[in-house]
């Protein structure tokens, strides 16, 4: 299962943070500690890497980087085509989105991801079906 | 950039974070948070009337706060009230909230569940996912309690809408996870399996979710749903991708679902239906199919996503491990990841081989792989893809290649990454001594970790090399010769100064005949170290320098000016500070007799699992097989952990000098009784230092010049024991009566073995007793010392051993048993007997000791066999070559003088070894005999009162074929048959 989701701007400043098992004692400085690991991988190097007894799966996008920790049980390329869809489900319902979407749209954020990832299991992958809630709401709002 | 924010925005929010990203520093940052924070917490406060707008935007801005890493405290009340709302948006981020800011001992907590419940009946579907999500991400007990008794009726209700069930199912399974016990049993669990029938693909990958846990827990419950998960991944995989529409991502047919299918398969065993398992192989050789067709697309989703659905059949393949065809296809199909471009894919092409290679059918096929793997571990620019091939190589090696495996990782350990040098340190010394060429490889191969990789050579690592050397006499010489060799390089490290001193102090006499490694060089190379080494490493070659004074009498004064000199007599660490005190003291007392009996060589390790591997196993709790982890759990107190602890050579002889203190006229230091009580305790291991707690007066007998303990086959009471260490606290307690003791005629062979040839050590061990024996011989007569160690801390009582000498033997042999003084054991106590026999004839059984003693009001018997063997009452003889053949002639003329075997070798054939066993059995070797030098030519005497049988013998060691050729004349052949028997154990 997923231990985590989270969203890293490349000054290493986290931007949306989904934690799927919460005993992390001092979250901040673990968090810190990942997010500086990932950072530091170079391109040719793998999507994954161990840490602790987990497996982190990253991917990049320009200037923002998802993390994903998992535990030993988890396929990894699914997960990293997970990102992917996450991150084409935001590209749909923001618009070709960048870190400023997220950090100022963070409930919607939060709400795409919850449709699509819950108790760090994949619920939804369809994309249309994953933007029905917030779209409802959306019409509702205005 | 002017971003407008999408839906109702929130111009407050848009400020704040505009603000926090504009400071210059962190120290502006946290001011411009803390300000933030007082705003918030006063409009919390004061404003009774804030509207939802307002508190939603609040709320908005704590998360924000809380995602650059602080920690907040309040709002949880005001998003607790978002959650009564009518508004959805409202509502949602007050869930939001609550689920990321999570607070389970929260007294919230009922108001939450009380929302909830409230949500879980609105009429719309919507409030209730929002509910269901909120209990998915928290679960905590009391909403189990609470609320578990709905969520099954909205999964399997036909009025559910979809999405409901969707999160309803994930609902369900974060609540079995906080407590099983909360979830009610029911018709509703056939009812789910039938949801991976559902038309929508969505519920179906969230039901297989809570279907895959709840059938980890109970597999028979949810068997049924094998075959419809298998119906389903069938239609998946054989579909177009235009079928599935919405659930096709980049052309590959539901990809997750799939891999979620086969995970959920992975619970089970292959069906056992034919046509099922025929249906199930056809799926598995599709996907195997598909990733030899061309791609559909360049995309990288488009073969992420194929691959993902290709490893976890793998996956699955392996996890059956019944289909030779399927496990070679995938181990091929792996084989062309290896040289695929994508860095991933070769990560996890080496990965998932590594499990492949503990698969009987396909660990061949993986092998074929091995100079791909070789090239990666040199070439491979990713660390993390490094660390992989290395796993594999370990999972690959076996007795054919380890010669290989081993030289490639050691010379990539010259260069590897700091990160994972300790564990291939490890795996290195794992293989080594698993699939060793022979063992002078093996010391060979440690000694270059050391040079190699010294610093990540951890204690586990040198204390083994230590206890193979002990426990295989055929490397002694060797090892003694290597090391020496190492210590003369200039920059040495220390570990090697540990293993060195170790090895030189036991067996540096087996080295000491060449001028180059004389008793003086050897301490001196050592003693050049010294100053450059820790508290510890000086501590165990002080304890070297005692042992030298032992073997090497001719060195001892320079010995003890180190001993003497003021660095060590009055350092600062208490430590060597006694052990100088001690060992000088010992050294100027004891006669050469007690220091050779106090200083007698390290009996053999208990054989048991390598403490290097338990701490591999430790290190990787994720990689070690499953047996492991059950069994570290079985036992209360994990045996590794106790075997690390007490394995440690070095903890021998750091207790060693206590006991010899009680004997000396020196004031007894206080800790000696709780030492000694601890060698104790620490169970087996600790066997190591018994032959010192004989603080007995008896000269060693002749056996005692024999400085090399030549078995390595455990001692017999060892055999009990690590029979019992995986227990070792059940058995504890249960101990039942002399049950578990060996039986005399168990322990006879071992007997015969270990005892042919040496004098002194530990004759019986259990949870209680232990029996150590010292003897002389002398003619025709012997004495046994018999010491009774009481290792509990009760008395035994009437506690009464006899001798008796059964059948033939009664008229072979007199043994005189003195009766003990007392008949009480007290608790930690140990009482000495002695024994006089004398041989009267040749014989061939042993007489018996049996012990009965009442412990703790239950009766214990114990039966064993003494170790008193005919060649006990060899003497050696002397004679020319002219002499010897004239015997030998006689000695062949009439029938069962002579006695011929030929057989294998059960020990490596090493010369200066098979020149101590056969002194120590008690020949007298006639050197230039034979003209061949490879081949012993010995001769000795039997003394029996009766009458004296004149013994002479020929070994001819032949090291191609392994094999030996005994030779044995003597003048009766009784004595020939028997000594040929004892004789042929030895080799």
């Amino acid at each position: 299962m997923l231990k985590f989701i989270l969203l890293v701007n490349k000054q290493g400043q986290t931007r949306l943070a989904q934690y799927y098992e919460h005993p992390e004692h001092d979250r901040v400085s673990v968090e810190r500690d990942i997010i500086r690991k990932c950072l530091a991988r170079e391109d040719n190097q793998c999507s994954f890497l161990e840490y602790k007894n987990f497996k982190l799966v990253y991917r990049r996008y320009a200037s923002l980087y998802f993390i994903v920790g998992v535990d030993h049980t988890e396929n990894e390329l699914a997960i990293l085509e997970l990102i992917h869809n996450i991150v084409e489900t935001y590209d749909k319902y923001f618009d070709k989105v960048c870190e400023l979407d997220i950090m100022f749209n963070l409930d919607k954020a939060y709400m795409i991801l919850e449709e699509m990832v819950m108790n760090g299991r994949i619920v939804e992958m369809n994309q249309n079906r994953i933007l029905l809630p917030i779209r409802v709401m959306d019409q509702a709002t205005q | 950039m002017p971003t407008v924010a999408k839906g109702d925005g929130m111009r407050g929010l848009a400020v704040f974070i505009s603000d926090i990203r504009n400071c210059k520093s962190k120290e502006a940052e946290q001011k411009r948070i803390n300000k933030e924070l007082a705003n918030i917490r006063s409009k919390f406060k004061g404003d009774k009337t804030l509207d939802g707008y307002n508190k939603k935007k609040y709320v908005c801005k704590l998360l924000f706060i809380f995602l650059l890493g602080h920690d907040i405290d309040f709002g949880h009340m005001e998003a607790v009230n978002l959650l009564s709302s009518n508004k959805y948006t409202e509502k949602q981020i007050g869930y939001l909230f609550i689920s990321v800011l999570v607070n389970t001992d929260s007294a919230l907590i009922r108001l939450i569940i009380q929302a909830i419940k409230n949500d879980l009946e609105a009429r719309h579907p919507v409030h209730i996912c929002l509910a269901l999500q909120c209990i998915a991400n928290i679960g905590s007990k009391e909403m189990a309690e609470a609320l578990t008794k709905e969520i099954p009726k909205l999964i399997v209700s036909g009025e559910t809408i979809d999405a409901v069930k969707q999160s309803a199912c994930l609902c369900l399974l974060r609540l079995f996870r906080t407590s099983p016990e909360t979830v009610p049993p029911g018709e509703w669990t056939q009812r789910v399996g039938h949801l991976l029938n559902d038309q929508h693909l969505g519920v179906v990958t969230s039901a297989t979710s809570l279907i895959h846990t709840l059938a980890q827990k109970t597999p028979e419950d949810f068997k049924p749903c094998v075959q419809l998960a298998i119906s389903r991944l069938s239609r998946i995989v054989t579909s177009s991708y235009t079928d599935l529409q919405d659930y096709t991502y980049y052309f590959v047919p539901a990809p997750w679902l799939s891999v979620k299918l086969l995970r959920l398969l992975q619970v089970y065993p292959p069906p056992e239906d034919p046509a099922l398992r025929g249906r199930l192989n056809e799926c598995l050789e599709t996907i195997l199919n598909k990733a030899q067709e061309p791609p559909k697309s360049k995309k990288v989703q488009h073969s992420n996503a194929k691959n993902a659905v290709l490893f976890e059949a793998i996956n699955l393949i392996i996890h059956h491990d019944t289909e030779p065809s399927l496990l070679v296809r995938a181990c091929n199909q792996l084989g062309q990841f290896l040289q695929h471009r994508e860095t991933n894919l070769r990560y996890l092409a080496l990965e998932s081989m590594c499990l492949l290679a503990s698969s009987e059918f396909s660990h061949e096929a993986v092998k074929k792989h091995m100079d791909t793997v070789i090239t990666a571990l040199k070439t491979e620019r990713d660390v993390s893809v490094r660390q992989r091939a290395v796993d594999l190589l370990y999972g690959m090696c076996d007795k054919s290649n380890a010669e290989e495996i081993v030289a490639e990782m050691l010379s990539y350990l010259e260069t590897a990454d700091y990160s994972i040098r300790e564990e291939m340190v490890l795996k290195v010394a794992i293989l080594a001594e698993k699939y060793p060429v022979d063992y002078t490889w093996y010391v060979d191969t440690i000694l270059n970790l050391i040079r190699i990789a010294g610093d990540y050579v951890s204690d586990e690592v040198w204390y083994r090399v230590i206890q193979i050397v002990i426990n295989r006499d055929d490397v002694q010489g060797y090892a003694a010769k290597v090391v020496f060799e190492a210590l003369q390089a200039p920059a040495c490290h220390e570990n090697m100064v540990k293993v060195g001193g170790y090895i030189l102090g036991e067996f540096g006499n087996l080295i000491a005949g060449d001028q180059r490694s004389s008793p003086m060089v050897q301490f001196q190379l050592l003693h050049s170290k010294y100053h450059l080494c820790s508290a510890p490493t000086r501590g165990l070659l002080l304890s070297t320098y005692i042992k030298f004074i032992n073997l090497f009498p001719e060195i001892k004064g320079q010995l003890q000016d180190v001993l003497r000199n003021n660095n060590n007599l009055q350092n600062a660490d208490a430590e060597l500070q006694q052990r100088a005190i001690e060992y000088l003291q010992l050294s100027t007392v004891a006669s050469q007799d007690v220091l050779a009996t106090v200083l007698e060589e390290m009996p053999p390790f208990p054989e048991r699992e390598s403490s290097i591997l338990a701490k591999l196993k430790k290190k990787k709790p994720n990689v070690s097989d499953i047996e492991v982890v059950k069994e570290g759990k079985k036992s209360s107190n994990p045996p590794t952990l106790n075997n690390s602890a007490a394995n440690t050579p070095e903890a021998t002889p750091a207790s060693a000098p206590v006991p010899v203190m009680a004997a000396a006229p020196a004031p007894a230091p206080v800790q000696s009784a709780s030492d000694d009580l601890l060698g104790l305790s620490a169970g087996p291991a600790a066997a190591a230092p018994v032959t010192n707690n004989f603080a007995a007066p008896a000269a060693p007998a002749g056996g005692g010049g024999l400085l090399v303990d030549v078995f390595d086959t455990p001692p017999a009471q060892n055999n009990v024991s690590t029979a019992l260490a995986p227990q070792a606290e059940e058995n504890f307690f249960n101990m039942p009566s002399g049950e578990t003791a060996p039986s005399g005629d168990a322990s006879a062979t071992e007997l015969d073995g270990r005892f042919a040839i040496k004098n002194n050590g530990v004759l019986f061990e259990n949870e209680l007793l232990q029996i150590g024996v010292k003897a002389e011989y002398k003619g025709n007569l012997g004495r046994l010392g018999l010491f009774y160690g009481n290792k509990t801390s009760y008395p035994f009582q009437f506690f009464t051993p006899t001798v008796s000498c059964p059948g033939e033997l009664a008229s072979a042999m007199n043994v005189q048993t003195k009766p003990l003084d007392v008949n009480t054991v007290e608790g930690g106590a140990q009482v000495q007997q002695i024994i006089n026999v004398e041989c009267i004839a040749d014989f061939v059984d042993a007489p018996i000791l049996s012990i009965k003693f009442s412990y703790s009001g239950s009766m214990q018997q114990i039966n064993l066999m003494l170790p008193v063997m005919l060649n006990k009452f060899f003497e050696p003889v002397e004679m020319d070559a002219t002499s010897f053949f004239n015997r030998w002639k006689q000695l062949s003329r009439r029938p069962g003088q002579e006695e011929q075997k030929i057989f294998k070798a059960s020990f490596p054939i090493n010369s200066d070894t098979s020149r101590t066993k056969l002194l120590g059995f008690g020949f007298g070797l006639l050197d230039g005999v034979d003209p061949n030098p490879d081949n012993f030519v010995g001769a000795g005497i039997i003394k029996a009162q009766s009458s004296q049988v004149g013994c002479l013998l020929r070994l001819e060691p032949n090291m191609q074929a392994q094999m030996y050729r005994l030779t044995l004349r003597t003048s009766s052949k009784s004595v020939t048959t028997r000594l040929a028997d004892l004789l042929l154990k030895l080799f």
